[in-house]
């Protein structure tokens, strides 16, 4: 069971979240499919620390990145 | 199968023999070699996919230097750890044409290996629980017969005349409203299917190494020539990767990211009972499986732990969903003791369809992303990637499975298509 820090609330329970991918900054329009594909598709999927975005959704609405280990489980600062 | 030499071939005899025996004459299933210095193809993973590679590049390409590299032991990855259900009712034709030339291999394979992979074509049963979603399954049911695939649609009697122990109450938090049933459907032993293919492509002269885990890759210029592990170097002529949840750490070594995000998916086994249950059901709308194993265990599961994982365990939350849509469905279940639970780490393309075919690294092939259902697909998995690997072409029917879908946008939907993945 995941506890997760909400900026806003705290430490809460992992029910109350939920997982929103890898952070990626959206290519301007005018890219080629490759580069598009790439930002809309690709992932790191790293096994160990991984930089992931959170919604606290069944609580306050925010948005945060976190560092999270994907082989432990551990939140990491 | 005649050019295939096993040590000992498996018969009513043989078994008649090392019964009277006392069973101390059985020989090693496959032999434990060295690696050598140098294969023409090096498969990376002795999980299903695997192993049916090395087995048909030996068997239909007369490829005689092929190894097999495990970093554990084979079949000790997804294969040897899931639900065992295989059918190959999907929506689109390119996933009807590869599932079910699956299917057609696994109805030949307890035959064709020497090795009672246990097929039971019990049916698979999916159920609707609501006039929409019984609107929404009539119109798969005429793709998939679109598609050649043997499903019939029932009414709510036909999936109780199917499955006599299912929750009757109409008010029943998801009730039974009909279903459709795929009868060639079913479910086989996983071990048997990876040691079947481990037993048969070692007598081909197949290497199958364990305790052998692949650390890098080795480059000529761009070209991958071969593999760096833990047991030294290897080069290869080309090489083949199918190892499931660990595809993106793979490719990272290589260079290169993949439309793959990995995940837990747990199941759950529940004490053996005497025979209730003599077909496969799922609900896409609950998303849960069960069936029960010849030793009379439920066997079930769901759906994914959804965030990333590597860590092989499956969440407490998701685990409730899974025990409450099986006890809607069967309340009788709810006096069944729970035996185990477990998770598997599965590889989930964007549109539920797996990766075969030419990774982005030159000599380096990929049969990958087949996420939660890849079961089903081993014989099809491993025929398609020994296709590609001999010849270095795409089989008609892995063409569309290739990378460049999400270049091109030709994505195989199954998320939406099939429904439920397993
Ligand atoms: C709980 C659960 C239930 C499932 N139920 C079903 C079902 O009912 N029907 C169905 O069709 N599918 C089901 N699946 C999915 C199915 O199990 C997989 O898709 C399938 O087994 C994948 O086979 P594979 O050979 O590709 O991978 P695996 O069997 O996982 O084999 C990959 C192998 O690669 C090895 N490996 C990894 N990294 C390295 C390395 N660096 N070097 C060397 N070796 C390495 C691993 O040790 C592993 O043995 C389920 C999965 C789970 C987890
Ligand atoms: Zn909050």
């Amino acid at each position: 069971m995941l506890a997760l820090p909400c900026p806003h609330c705290g430490t809460r329970d992992e029910a109350e979240f939920q997982f929103g991918g890898e952070p990626a900054i959206r290519p301007p329009s005018a890219v080629t499919d490759t580069v598009w594909a790439e930002y809309v598709y690709m992932r790191s999927n790293e096994k160990g620390p991984h930089r992931e975005l959170w919604c606290h959704a069944g609580g306050c609405g925010q948005w945060f990145v976190l560092t999270r280990n994907t082989a432990t489980h551990a939140v990491l600062p | 199968m005649s050019r295939t030499p096993f040590r000992t071939r498996y018969s009513a005899a043989s078994l008649l023999r090392q019964g009277l025996a006392g069973q101390t004459g059985w020989g090693e299933a496959w032999r434990a070699p060295a690696p050598r210095p140098r294969y023409d193809f090096v498969i990376i993973g002795g999980g299903g996919h695997g192993l049916a590679t090395a087995y048909y590049l030996a068997k239909l390409h007369g490829a005689n230097r092929v190894a097999v590299l495990e970093k554990g032991w084979i079949g000790g990855g997804n294969t040897g750890g899931n639900t065992t259900i295989v059918r190959s009712n999907y929506f689109f034709p390119e996933s009807a044409a590869l599932y079910d030339h699956a299917l057609r291999l696994y109805e030949g394979l307890s035959q064709e290996l020497n090795y009672n992979i246990m097929l039971s074509q019990r049916g698979v049963v999916t159920i609707a629980h609501s006039h929409h979603d019984m609107e929404l399954m009539a119109r798969s049911v005429n793709a998939m017969l679109i598609n050649g695939i043997d499903v019939e649609l029932l009414d709510a009697e036909g999936v109780h005349r199917e499955i006599k122990i299912a929750n009757r109450d109409p008010h029943a938090r998801f009730p039974i409203h009909g279903g459709f049933v795929q009868r060639r459907g079913g479910i086989a032993r996983h071990d048997a299917v990876a040691w079947g293919y481990a037993r048969a492509a070692d007598a081909m002269g197949v290497d199958i190494i364990q305790n052998c885990e692949v650390t890098g890759f080795r480059f000529d210029g761009a070209r991958v020539v071969g593999v760096e592990t833990s047991r030294g170097p290897i080069a290869a002529g080309r090489v083949g990767m199918a190892v499931s949840g660990h595809s993106g750490v793979l490719a990272a070594k290589a260079g290169f990211k993949l439309p793959i995000q990995s995940y837990a998916l747990q199941a759950m086994v529940t004490e053996p009972v005497k025979p209730v249950l003599d077909t496969v059901i799922l609900s896409g709308s609950t998303g849960i499986y069960c069936s029960q194993s010849d030793k009379g265990e439920m066997v079930f599961g769901a759906g994914l732990d959804l965030y990333p994982s590597y860590a092989q365990r499956g969440n407490l939350p998701v685990g409730q969903t899974i025990i409450a849509a099986l006890l809607d469905m069967f309340p009788r279940f709810r006096t069944l003791k729970l035996l185990r639970q477990w998770a598997g780490i599965v590889d989930v393309c964007w549109d539920y369809s797996p990766l075969i075919g030419p990774s982005p690294v030159e000599g380096l092939y990929l049969n990958c992303g087949w996420g939660t259902g890849g079961f089903k697909a081993i014989p099809a998995g491993g025929w398609l990637l020994a296709h590609i690997l001999a010849t270095g072409q795409h089989h008609p029917i892995s063409a569309p499975f290739d990378l460049n879908r999400f270049t091109t946008g030709r994505l195989i939907d199954e998320a939406a298509g099939a429904g439920i993945a397993h």
